[in-house]
Parts: C-alpha cells; sequence; structure tokens
C-alpha cells in the first residue's frame, strides 16, 4: 500500500525520470563516457541504415531486458542471477534475429552475427546488473530506453561520418539510398549528386575527390570515436578523468 | 536466501517458458524465412546477368526468375531429371529443380557425386547465357558465386560473389565494391591455344590485355586466391556439358 501512495505522489516522467533517459545521451554515455559496447561500435558502423538497425535492436533488447528483469527481481535466486539475466537476453535477441529475419532478410544477412553478439554487449549486462535489479520496472524500462539510445546515438554519428567519406552514401542498403558523392557510372544506372567523373561544370571541381578507404576499415571507427569523446569532454570539462 | 529446490524450481521454469516462445515464435516465421531466403540466392543468381538485380522487388525477382530455365548436371556433363535429383537427395516437398539444390551441402560431397546446377537466361537482346555456380573457401569461411558465361561457353558475361564471414573492407569486397564482380566481364575460361585455364585473381594487378586474369583486391589475398581456386575447380565440371552443345 505504501508503494502505491508514493507512485501516485510522483507523475511518470518526474526529472529523475527524465534523467534516467538523458542521462546516458550525454554525462554518462555507455560508449563515450563508460566506453562499453566498443566492440560491435566498431563492426558495424560501416553502413548509416546497418547502424540504425542495430541501435533500434539494442533499444529493444536493453528497455525489455531491464523491464523483465525489474519485474522478477525479487524471484530472481541471487546464486544463478548472471545466467538468468543471461538467458532473458538471450531469449530477447533470438527474438530480434527471427523478426528481423522475416522482415528485412537482406539487412539480416549484412549484420549478420552482430545481432548474435548483443548478447554478449556489456552495456545491457551492466545495466540488468547495476539498474535493474534493484529499481521498479518503470524506471528500469526507461533506464534501458536511455542506455539504449546513448549507445545508438554514438553509433549513428560514427556511421554517419564512416559511410559519407568512405563510401559517398547515406542509406546505402536501404530503399532510400542517397548517393552523395562520386563516380557516376550512366551504363549502370549510377548517378551520384557530385558526379567526380564529370569533365565540365561545378562538378569538375572535385575531380580529385576518391573515397577514404581506412573510413571503411574497423580502426577508423576507433579514430571517430576518439574525436567524438574528445570533443565531448573538451565541452564538459566535468567528464576529464571520470572513466 | 532461495533454498536449492527454489533454484532449481526457478531455472527449469524459466528455460521451459523460454523454449516454449522461441520455439513458437521460429515455426511461425518458418515459412517466411524459406521465402525470404530463396528469393536472396535468386537475385544473387540473377545479379549476374542483370545490373539492376539488387533493386527488383521480390516479386519482380519471382517473375523475372520464372523466364530463367533450369537444369542439373552430374561431373560428366550429363543432365540428370527431376526425379532423378528428388531420389538422389532424398527431396519430400522439393520439385528437385537446381535452385532446390543445397550447394553447401553438396561442397561436402565427393566431386563426383556431386549435382551442379546450371540456369540458363535470355537477355532482352536475345543473347543466351548459362549462369553457373561455383562455391569455395575464402579466408574465414565458404565464398561462392555465380558465373553468367555466352553461349561462345567461353567469355564472362557477368559474375556475382557472396562470401559467409570475410573481413569487411577486404575480403568483403568481392561481394560490397562493384568493380570487383564487374572486372570479369569479357575475361576467357580458355587460353590462347584452347586450354581450359579459368580466370587468376592476381594479386598487385592483372595486365590489361591478359583475357585471363583479373585484378587482386589489396590487403585480401586469401580471399582472392580463393576465388581463383573456386572458378577453376567449380568451372572445369560445367565444360564436359559445354563441350556437348558446341557440336
Amino acid at each position: 500500500m505504501a508503494e502505491t501512495a508514493i507512485q501516485e505522489k510522483e507523475p511518470l516522467f518526474s526529472s529523475k525520470e527524465r534523467k534516467l533517459l538523458t542521462d546516458p545521451l550525454s554525462t554518462n554515455n555507455p560508449v563515450t563516457v563508460q566506453v562499453l559496447g566498443i566492440c560491435s561500435a566498431l563492426a558495424v558502423t560501416t553502413l548509416f541504415y546497418k547502424a540504425l538497425v542495430m541501435s533500434v535492436a539494442v533499444v529493444f533488447v536493453c528497455a525489455f531486458a531491464n523491464l523483465i528483469t525489474s519485474l522478477i527481481r525479487a524471484h530472481i535466486p541471487k546464486q544463478v542471477r548472471m545466467i538468468v539475466q543471461l538467458v532473458i537476453i538471450a531469449t530477447l535477441v533470438t527474438i530480434v534475429e527471427l523478426v528481423l529475419k522475416a522482415l528485412n532478410y537482406p539487412i539480416y544477412k549484412e549484420l549478420s552475427v552482430f545481432i548474435g553478439l548483443i548478447i554478449t554487449n556489456c552495456i545491457i549486462m551492466g545495466r540488468l546488473e547495476a539498474f535493474a535489479l534493484s529499481n521498479k520496472p518503470w524506471r528500469s524500462f526507461l533506464d534501458g530506453i536511455g542506455n539504449g539510445l546513448g549507445y545508438g546515438f554514438i553509433l549513428l554519428v560514427v556511421a554517419f561520418f564512416r559511410e559519407i567519406f568512405g563510401k559517398g552514401t547515406l542509406f546505402a542498403g536501404s530503399p532510400a539510398e542517397l548517393k552523395l558523392i562520386g563516380k557516376s557510372i550512366p551504363s549502370e544506372n549510377i548517378e551520384y549528386m557530385i558526379n567526380t567523373a564529370a569533365t565540365s561544370g561545378w562538378e569538375s571541381w572535385f575531380s580529385w575527390y576518391a573515397n577514404n578507404n581506412l573510413m571503411v576499415l574497423p580502426a577508423s571507427a576507433m579514430f571517430v570515436i576518439g574525436i567524438v569523446i574528445w570533443v565531448q569532454r573538451s565541452w564538459n570539462k566535468d567528464l576529464v578523468d571520470i572513466s | 536466501m532461495h533454498s536449492t529446490r527454489q533454484i532449481y524450481t526457478f531455472v527449469i521454469g524459466m528455460t521451459v517458458i523460454v523454449a516454449l516462445i522461441l520455439a513458437g515464435l521460429s515455426t511461425v516465421l518458418k515459412p517466411i524465412h524459406l521465402t525470404n531466403e530463396a528469393v536472396f540466392n535468386k537475385k544473387a543468381i540473377l545479379s549476374a546477368v542483370l545490373p539492376g538485380a539488387k533493386d527488383l522487388t521480390d516479386e519482380q525477382v519471382e517473375e523475372q526468375f520464372k523466364t530463367v530455365e533450369q537444369m542439373v548436371l552430374d561431373y560428366k556433363g550429363a543432365i540428370k531429371t527431376k526425379d532423378e535429383v528428388k531420389k538422389l537427395r532424398n527431396f519430400k516437398d522439393k520439385e528437385g529443380k537446381a535452385e532446390d539444390l543445397d550447394l553447401s551441402k553438396e561442397k561436402k560431397r565427393n566431386e563426383k557425386d556431386r549435382l551442379y546446377p546450371l540456369y540458363k537466361f535470355v537477355t532482352d537482346k536475345n543473347e543466351t547465357l548459362f549462369i553457373t555456380a561455383v562455391r569455395g573457401s575464402g579466408l574465414w569461411d565458404e565464398i561462392w558465386g555465380y558465373i553468367a558465361i555466352k553461349d561462345d561457353f567461353n567469355t564472362i558475361y557477368g559474375t556475382s560473389f557472396d562470401h559467409k564471414a570475410e573481413t569487411p573492407g577486404l575480403g568483403a569486397e568481392i561481394k560490397d565494391n562493384p568493380t570487383f564482380p564487374n572486372s570479369f566481364k569479357g575475361k576467357q575460361l580458355y587460353n590462347k591455344d584452347g586450354e581450359f585455364v579459368s580466370v587468376l585473381v592476381k594479386k598487385g594487378g592483372a595486365d590489361k590485355t591478359d583475357k585471363n586474369a583479373v585484378d587482386g583486391i589489396s590487403g585480401a589475398t586469401v580471399t582472392c586466391d580463393g576465388v581463383t581456386d573456386m572458378l577453376k575447380k567449380g568451372l572445369q565440371y560445367y565444360m564436359p556439358y559445354f563441350d556437348t552443345l558446341k557440336k
């Protein structure tokens, strides 16, 4: 009874709850501040669309794993809690995998093992252990969404730069593909907005341009994440030396 | 504190619930998965002959594929009928067409026991093309491809490659970078002396006038060697059948 009384006093989105959503996006970002989930951040950020699908998957898994863990937290035996968390995450990830395979087979093929590897993404395991086991369902759910978004946001930023400078496109692999800069091949219906093969007009000013092959390799993601961390810390001095 | 019995009850209960959910979902989605996979493979086959095949919708792929004639060959180049294929591979609900063969299982068989799918495609310019399927090993796992050959049974019309787990940006370029499959266009399987040599993927770049070699991908030597090997070993078993057509 005492619990319901408190809940009635607190609105659904008090400032505390809002903090749960916004903190992981900035001051407590799982990738740039806690430096977790780097492995997949390097692997799936070659294309923006790929990173977007991966982000949605992680938000879903993180939010619902947090919610389910929090709902049954009183019943989980302490001795096997890690295994229980792992089973919850693995179940959700398998559901994502099966649904994605039915909805969009090419992108499923493209992401291949990385969807499965969400299971080992330490962000999710970390949130379950640190937050969901000791907090109420609604707050845990928000925390899950917040951390998923924090991870996804960085993924999208990295993928944005890697795809534009590495391939000259954006949203490649999706129906909304934008071809920004590169050599148009009319015989194969490949046309870029800025055609570097053009010999006259303003487009010919870009004839020196070539895609940066380093951006396609995982190493470049490390550089981009490094730059993001640098920018964030010069912005917010409090973060320096926190991790 | 939970007793041992409670722990066991919890774990077993949880496992049962999870297993039921996943098994149910998997069964419900299975038919969709199978259609998706079939369309995906057909798209890969069509990519060898149609440059824009990637952008076709699923319905367009099915429609286009209806015009493709399918054959199954053995290593001597003899055509196997659907019933023979069905019997040889114990197919129950499949028809025994070329598209029904599981190529990764075929690869595990002895070369003389394998069945080789062959697709005949006629372009809108009335050229007859033969699409062969080859499969080999890259650096990490399997690689495969479809090679379309013109009706002189020598010149390559187009190719499409795919892989299971090659490194993105390096070996995976055989699929991701259109320059690689396109570089095979116009290459020839026989050398000047009329000897079957297939096409060599050459490290460090091939001579432009060389009709039997293409440029390799830098940083992906093992994958490129895998492609060379796959083409040579895979295509030779189609040659006996092509020889019978030449006459």
